[in-house]
């Protein structure tokens, strides 16, 4: 919380000479050791740690590839080989990198869904939420990047095709593409500027990061009962009780990224990714990583023309507005009552809007051909009447059940129920 | 509680639906039914046969490397652990047998050393379209990670818990064994080879295979097709991922010490919890 | 009671040491991997001893190969140079060493030592300077036939690198 009370002394001359000039100390212990956070939270509020661990994973195995790295269109792919087959440990390392992307979205899926059913978004964190949608969105980006840069068969027709999505806008469309390859298809000039910036977003989401976690700390975390945090019995402080509890959980979640890394470190890729890239031969299919699929899965269902805008620039529009209408979430669903679990007729449409998102991933995999088109038609209608009706009509006709009086009393509630 | 477990059986069911998306489509261009074989190298607990790979390699070498390279593979890895493990001195003797093209060297090339990577077989690929019908004998290093089967729905669920990976030995086996006399009414090109598993069952490499072609010097090994086909389709297993058995064996410590340590550090949050009702 | 908590206490104080050991080893084993991976890989590692045939240099010739990145001199001697060096009495050497300790027994008309000035690691040139061994170009040291330094400013001889022969025409460096 904002307002609450410092309890830090320094406790020699030196820290107190260091606190008038720097009060990095006090900081710390204000913010990491003693933060007051609600006591009712569960497990699924842990996946904030393992995403700030993901973020970590991610830039340190990073900066070590780059040192075995030759961003050119004719060494790359040779250079990931000799990383994985000479470097000491260099498959491991290689290997952490490439399953950690899909470790870092399947946990970022789960933080999101989370915020979702919880209601996290509301008022008083709605600047927390959009900087998080801020984050989803560079991940989304740097991951693209990222898997160019192996300059395999995917990582060129996935470049080929995404950059293609910006020429669907009229008349500046085409120079924009031109610009972001650096040339007319994708080529060295397209790798050697996407190796840079992947290496670049990293640290902006670190920073994006720093500001989500302030936010977050203004009005305080979220909660499973929703209600807002009353008095000191409600809350504990994060050391040693989440600190403890995010490490366990950083631990658990290691454990399957650690059998994907050492005993199927392809099987989250692509096979047409083992052949070099070649300008002249297309993969059968196209897919995008798993963790894009809803996304790609929607841009591809519009395959009619609506007024002037065609059906490319209709796929583009759809895709960005899946994305830009997150933004507008806290605004859009006007329930006071923030918890899910309160909430008897959002439940059903909640768990409908979950089950259509993997739908969407699904149909992202198959090809764009007969039912499947249809039915990613349906899936992108209820991903948006989602947001924009369903969310704001329930706001208006639901009775959500009786809330808690206050956090302690929902953790009490819970315990009664377990003994019972 | 209940709300709770429905919220994680949706969230695993999201994940691994999501998860398996991808590649059920990505191995979707062999719709052609694929026989799965029974790998030593497949699994967890999975190692390469050291004496299969040798005699993979001895395929390799008497049918393949006329026209494929060996691209990522140095003779130095032939006698690494994990592998087929020849002796440091067969492997110099056998790099010496080979020409290798050093623009450092007098007259621009000399004899091979282990170090060196394995030659290719035409010294660029217009030369070896020109000598095979128009068509690229592609390189081999690879192909084991770069090819795999269509597993029907469910089966391919399974496969991110069994660590079943084995999809281009499989598509390897299965594409050398299926080379059949073209159905009637089936008119194939000069130049082209009909076989059921590669799609659209036109091929433009010949049979490499044939029933006693090589001779395993009494092994004992059956010397047919399907043994041929299985041997160096696990050899190029192993090209593709000559380290697999060492991250193997790092992989059982990791999760080994990983368990352990989430069951001290479950105890120790535990321990901390119980004074805070 | 007071042994009952005791026990307590040192039971909470072995777990919190136990998964704080655990945790310093689980730091320690990611933390080789990342350092490790700046050693040398294995295809250098793989270069890093080179067998060289001698048959081919002609006496009273050099030849300079690469190992490990760096020049190597092989140099193929007279009888005159080896008479020169073994002449030469060790109180006039600025780093003494005898002859006989830098190159193989039975092996006295081969010298193969590292191309670089020990002074500052410019390459010397062969057959030059007063002692009919090596000059450094860069800043004057000379080096006699057997390349110890004679005057300049380097310190000590050339190095020899480790190499033995492994047949009478071919030698293993490294």
């Amino acid at each position: 919380m904002a307002n609450h009370a410092g309890n830090y002394t320094p406790g020699n001359g030196f820290e107190r000479w260091l606190d008038e000039r720097l009060p990095i100390v006090r900081f710390s212990k204000e913010h990491l050791m003693d933060f007051p956070t609600p006591k009712n939270l569960n497990y699924w509020w842990t996946f904030g740690g393992i995403l700030a661990f993901m973020l970590v994973v991610q830039i340190v195995t990073g900066i070590i590839l780059v040192m075995h790295y030759t961003p050119n269109v004719d060494l790359a792919f040779a250079s990931v080989q000799h990383i994985q087959r000479d470097v000491n440990y260099g498959r491991i390392i290689q290997g952490t990198h490439a399953v950690g992307a899909s470790m870092f979205f399947a946990a970022v899926y789960i933080h999101i869904f989370r915020g979702l059913y919880y209601g996290s978004y509301k008022s008083p964190r709605e600047v927390l939420w959009m900087l998080g949608v801020i984050i989803f969105i560079l991940m989304m980006a740097t991951a693209f990047m990222g898997y160019v840069l192996p300059w395999g068969q995917m990582s060129f027709w996935g470049a080929t095709v995404i950059t293609g999505i910006f020429s669907a806008l009229p008349i500046i469309g085409e120079p924009i593409q031109i610009l972001l390859l650096g040339g007319f298809s994708v080529a060295n000039p397209t790798l050697n500027r996407f190796f840079s910036l992947h290496y670049l977003l990293p640290f902006i989401i670190a920073a994006v990061v720093v500001l989500h976690i302030w936010a977050l700390h203004v009005p305080g975390n979220n909660n499973p009962a929703g209600v807002s945090v009353k008095d000191n019995r409600d809350t504990l402080p994060f050391h040693p009780y989440f600190t403890m509890k995010d490490l366990f959980a950083i631990i658990v979640f290691m454990i399957p990224f650690a059998w994907f890394v050492f005993f199927a470190p392809d099987i989250l890729g692509h096979p047409d990714n083992y052949i070099p890239g070649n300008p002249q031969v297309t993969p059968e299919h196209i897919v995008p990583e798993w963790y894009l699929l809803p996304f790609y899965a929607m841009l591809r269902a519009i395959d009619f023309n609506v007024l002037f805008i065609n059906s490319k620039l209709g796929g583009v529009i759809v895709m960005g507005g899946s994305l830009l209408i997150l933004f507008v979430l806290p605004w859009l669903d006007r329930s006071k009552v923030r918890s899910g679990s309160f909430r008897p007729l959002f439940k059903p449409f909640y768990w409908l809007f979950v089950l259509n998102f993997i739908a969407l991933a699904y149909l992202g995999a198959q090809p764009a051909e007969g039912v499947y088109v249809v039915i990613a038609k349906l899936c992108t209608a209820y991903y948006f009447a989602y947001f924009l009706i369903i969310l704001p009509l329930l706001s208006r006709i639901e009775t959500p059940a009786p809330l808690p009086a206050s956090i302690s009393e929902s953790v009490l509630g819970s315990d009664k129920k377990a003994k019972a | 509680m209940t709300e709770k477990k429905t919220l994680l059986a949706a969230l695993i069911l999201t994940l691994s639906l999501a998860l398996a998306s991808a590649p059920a489509v990505a191995a979707g261009e062999e719709p052609a039914h694929a026989e799965q074989q029974d790998w030593t190298f497949a699994g967890v607990f999975g190692t390469y046969d050291r004496n299969q790979l040798r005699r993979g390699f001895q395929i390799f070498q008497q049918s393949c490397s006329s026209c494929h390279g060996l691209e990522y593979i140095a003779f130095r890895n032939l006698s690494e652990p994990g592998g087929p493990q020849y002796s440091e001195e067969q492997v110099r003797a056998l790099a010496e047998q080979y020409t290798i093209a050093d623009p450092d060297a007098e007259g621009g090339e000399r004899e091979g050393i282990p170090a060196d990577r394995w030659p290719d077989p035409f010294p660029s690929d217009q030369i070896a379209r020109d000598a095979n019908g128009g068509a690229l004998p592609p390189d081999l290093s690879l192909m084991a990670k770069a090819r795999s089967i269509h597993l029907e729905f469910p089966w391919w669920i399974f496969t991110y818990f069994t660590a079943y990976q084995e999809g281009g030995a499989d598509y390897i086996y299965n594409l050398l064994v299926n080379y059949h006399e073209a159905p009637e009414g089936v008119e194939m090109q000069p130049g082209q080879y009909y076989n059921s598993f590669f799609s659209g069952h036109s091929i433009a490499m010949p049979p490499p295979l044939a029933d006693g072609m090589i001779d395993y010097e009494g092994e004992g090994t059956p010397e047919t097709v399907e043994q041929y086909a299985r041997d160096v389709a696990a050899f190029l297993q192993w090209t593709a991922d000559p380290h697999m058995v060492h991250r193997k064996e790092l992989g059982f410590r990791v999760i080994l010490f990983l368990i352990g340590f989430a069951v001290l550090m479950y105890l120790v949050k535990r321990r901390i919890w119980r004074d805070a009702h | 009671m007071a042994t009952a908590s005791e026990t307590k206490a040192t039971r909470r104080d072995f777990l919190y040491i136990a998964t704080g050991a655990a945790g310093a080893v689980g730091l320690a084993g990611i933390a080789w991997p990342l350092i490790d991976q700046l050693n040398p890989d294995a295809s250098v590692l793989a270069l890093a001893s080179i067998q060289f045939d001698l048959s081919p240099v002609a006496e009273g010739s050099t030849v300079t190969i690469l190992w490990r990145g760096l020049p190597v001199f092989v140099r193929h001697r007279t009888p005159e140079e080896i008479e020169e060096a073994r002449a030469t009495p060790l109180a006039d050497l600025k780093d003494p060493e005898t002859d006989e300790d830098r190159v193989k027994e039975g092996h006295a008309e081969w010298l193969i030592m590292i191309a670089n000035c020990t002074h500052l690691g410019c390459v010397p040139v062969g057959e030059a300077g007063a002692f009919d061994g090596w000059f450094c170009p860069c800043h004057g040291s000379v080096y006699d036939t057997s390349g110890r330094i004679r005057s300049g400013p380097a310190p000590a001889n050339l190095v020899v690198p480790p190499y033995e022969f492994i047949s009478d025409t071919i030698v293993q460096i490294g």
